[in-house]
C-alpha cells in the first residue's frame, strides 16, 4: 500500500532537491527569526557602530550607551523604541520642568478631533500630553493658531515636516504610526468635532 | 534554478542583517566645526529628553526647533549660551570635555537623524 509513496521520495531526485529546498528556506527563516528576537532584546545600535559617533574619539568610552539607558523605560517599537508619554507619567523618568526659577509651568487637559480625514479614522490631539512636554509657545502661534481650525493643517503639510510632523518624525514618535493619531474610529463616531469636554 | 536559490540567499541575507543606524532624533552640528579643525557635534535628544523636558532649551533657552537655525559658537558656548547654558560645570560637565561633544565621523553633514522616519524629519 504504501510502497508507491515510499518510491516517490526515495526515488525521486525531484522531490529531494524539493524537500531539501524547503528545510533551507526553514532554517534562514528560523534564523532571521532568531535575529529578529536578538534585535528585540536589545534593538538600539551601539555608539561605536552608529555610522555617526567616531569609534576613535577620544571620550567615546565616557558617553553612554542607548541601549544601557533606555532598555529599563516602557518599550516602543520605533523611534527611540521609548514610550516617553508612559514613561513620564508612571515616573520612570523625571524630567526637569525649568532651569530658570520663575519660568511659569502650564499643563493643559484639552482633546481635539479632527475629522477631514477622508475615509479614515479621525484625528485625536491631546493638549495634556504634549503640554507635559512642550511649552504653549512652542506650538501658539507660531504652528498652529490658539483656535480650532484656525489653521488648515493637512496629512501632506505634516509630511513635508510641518505642523504636526515638525516634531514627529524628527524627535517624536515617527509618522509610520498612523493609528496613534488617527485613533478614533470613524464609524461609531456620535460625539462632536472640535475642542472636547475634559473628562473629570 | 541555482541561481534562483542564490539570490533568495542573498536577499534574506540583507534582510537579516542590521543596518548601522544612528539613534532617533541625533543631531549633528557641523556648520563650522570640522572646517575648524575639530570632530562634528553630536547632540542626542534621547540622553537630554530623559533629563529635561523639551521646554527647558526649546522654550527657557530659546533653541529654534529647526536643525542648522541655531547658530551655536564655541565663544557663545564658554560665555553660557547654547549649550554653555548646562555645560558650565554647574548643571552638567563644562566645556573643557571637548571629545564629549565632538564626537562625530569626519564628513558628516548637519541635520537630524533617524532610523524610523516616514520620509521626514524635515523638508526633504
Ligand atoms: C538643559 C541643559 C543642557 C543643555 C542646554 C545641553 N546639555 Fe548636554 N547634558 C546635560 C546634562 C545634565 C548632561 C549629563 C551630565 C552628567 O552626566 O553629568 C548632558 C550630557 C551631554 C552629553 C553626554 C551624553 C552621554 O552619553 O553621557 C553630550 C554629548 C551633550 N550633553 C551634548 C550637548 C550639546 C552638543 C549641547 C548643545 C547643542 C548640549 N549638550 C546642551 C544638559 C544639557
Ligand atoms: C502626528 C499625527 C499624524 C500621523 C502620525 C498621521 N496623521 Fe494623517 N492626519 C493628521 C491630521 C492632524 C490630519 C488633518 C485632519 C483635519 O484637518 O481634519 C490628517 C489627515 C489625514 C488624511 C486626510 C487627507 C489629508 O491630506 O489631509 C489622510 C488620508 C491621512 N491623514 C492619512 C494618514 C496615514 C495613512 C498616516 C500614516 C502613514 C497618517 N495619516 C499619519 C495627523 C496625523
Ligand atoms: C504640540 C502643539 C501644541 C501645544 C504645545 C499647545 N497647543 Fe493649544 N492647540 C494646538 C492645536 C493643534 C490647536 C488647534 C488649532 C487648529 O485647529 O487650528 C490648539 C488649540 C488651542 C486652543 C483653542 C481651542 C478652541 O476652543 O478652539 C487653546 C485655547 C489652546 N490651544 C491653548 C493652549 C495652551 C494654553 C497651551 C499651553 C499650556 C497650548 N495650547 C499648547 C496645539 C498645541
Ligand atoms: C512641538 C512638537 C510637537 C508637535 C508640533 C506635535 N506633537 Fe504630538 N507629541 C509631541 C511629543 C514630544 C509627544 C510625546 C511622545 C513622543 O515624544 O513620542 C507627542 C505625542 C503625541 C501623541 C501621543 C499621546 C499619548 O497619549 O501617547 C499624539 C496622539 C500626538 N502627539 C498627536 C499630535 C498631532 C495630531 C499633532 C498635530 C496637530 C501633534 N501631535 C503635533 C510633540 C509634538
Ligand atoms: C557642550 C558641547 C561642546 C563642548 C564641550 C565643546 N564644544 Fe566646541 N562646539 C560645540 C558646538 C555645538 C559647536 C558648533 C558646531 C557647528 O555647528 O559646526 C562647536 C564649535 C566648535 C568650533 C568651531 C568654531 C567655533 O568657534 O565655533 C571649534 C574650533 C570648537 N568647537 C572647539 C572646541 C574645543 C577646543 C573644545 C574643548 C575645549 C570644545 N569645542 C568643547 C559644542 C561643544
Ligand atoms: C538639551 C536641550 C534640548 C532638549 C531637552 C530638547 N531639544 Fe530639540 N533640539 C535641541 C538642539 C540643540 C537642536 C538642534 C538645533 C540646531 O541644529 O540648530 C534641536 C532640534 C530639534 C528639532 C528640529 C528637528 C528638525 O527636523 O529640524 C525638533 C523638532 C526638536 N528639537 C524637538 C524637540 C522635542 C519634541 C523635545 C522634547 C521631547 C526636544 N526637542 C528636547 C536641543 C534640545
Amino acid at each position: 500500500m504504501n510502497s508507491a509513496d515510499d518510491n516517490l521520495y526515495r526515488n525521486s531526485p525531484r522531490a529531494w532537491s524539493l524537500l531539501g529546498r524547503v528545510w533551507v528556506l526553514g532554517l534562514l527563516l528560523l534564523l532571521s527569526g532568531a535575529q529578529v528576537l536578538a534585535g528585540e532584546a536589545n534593538p538600539w545600535v551601539r555608539l561605536e557602530a552608529d555610522g555617526l559617533h567616531d569609534p576613535k574619539g577620544g571620550a567615546i568610552r565616557d558617553l553612554q550607551q542607548p541601549g544601557e539607558a533606555l532598555a529599563p523605560l516602557p518599550r516602543d517599537v520605533v523611534g527611540n523604541m521609548v514610550r516617553w508619554v508612559e514613561a513620564l507619567r508612571t515616573g520612570v523618568i523625571t524630567p526637569r520642568t525649568n532651569i530658570l526659577p520663575d519660568t511659569k509651568i502650564q499643563v493643559l487637559d484639552l482633546d481635539i478631533i479632527y475629522p477631514n480625514t477622508g475615509n479614515y479614522n479621525f484625528v485625536r490631539f491631546p493638549h495634556k500630553a504634549h503640554t507635559e512636554w512642550l511649552d504653549c509657545s512652542n506650538c501658539h502661534d507660531a504652528i498652529f493658531a490658539k483656535k480650532y481650525r484656525g489653521t488648515t493643517i493637512s496629512m501632506a503639510n505634516i509630511l513635508e515636516g510641518r505642523q504636526c510632523g515638525q516634531c514627529h518624525g524628527a524627535v517624536s514618535f515617527p509618522l509610520t504610526e498612523c493609528n496613534r493619531c488617527h485613533s478614533v474610529d470613524s464609524q461609531n463616531f456620535a460625539g462632536k468635532f472640535g475642542p472636547q469636554p475634559v473628562a473629570k | 534554478m541555482r541561481f534562483v536559490r542564490l539570490s533568495t540567499l542573498c536577499l534574506l541575507l540583507v534582510l537579516c542583517v542590521p543596518q548601522a543606524e544612528a539613534e532617533y532624533a541625533d543631531v549633528v552640528l557641523n556648520r563650522t566645526a570640522e572646517a575648524a579643525g575639530v570632530r562634528p557635534v553630536i547632540y542626542p535628544h534621547w540622553f537630554h529628553r530623559m533629563r529635561f523636558r523639551c521646554k527647558v532649551c526649546h522654550s527657557e533657552l530659546g533653541f529654534v526647533m529647526r536643525a542648522g537655525a541655531n547658530k551655536i559658537d564655541m565663544a557663545g558656548i564658554m560665555e553660557g549660551k547654547f549649550c554653555g547654558m548646562c555645560h558650565n560645570g554647574e548643571i552638567a560637565w563644562n566645556v573643557e570635555h571637548c571629545d564629549r561633544c565632538h564626537s562625530g565621523l569626519p564628513g558628516l553633514k548637519s541635520g537630524i537623524r533617524g532610523g524610523d522616519s516616514a520620509g521626514g524629519p524635515g523638508y526633504w
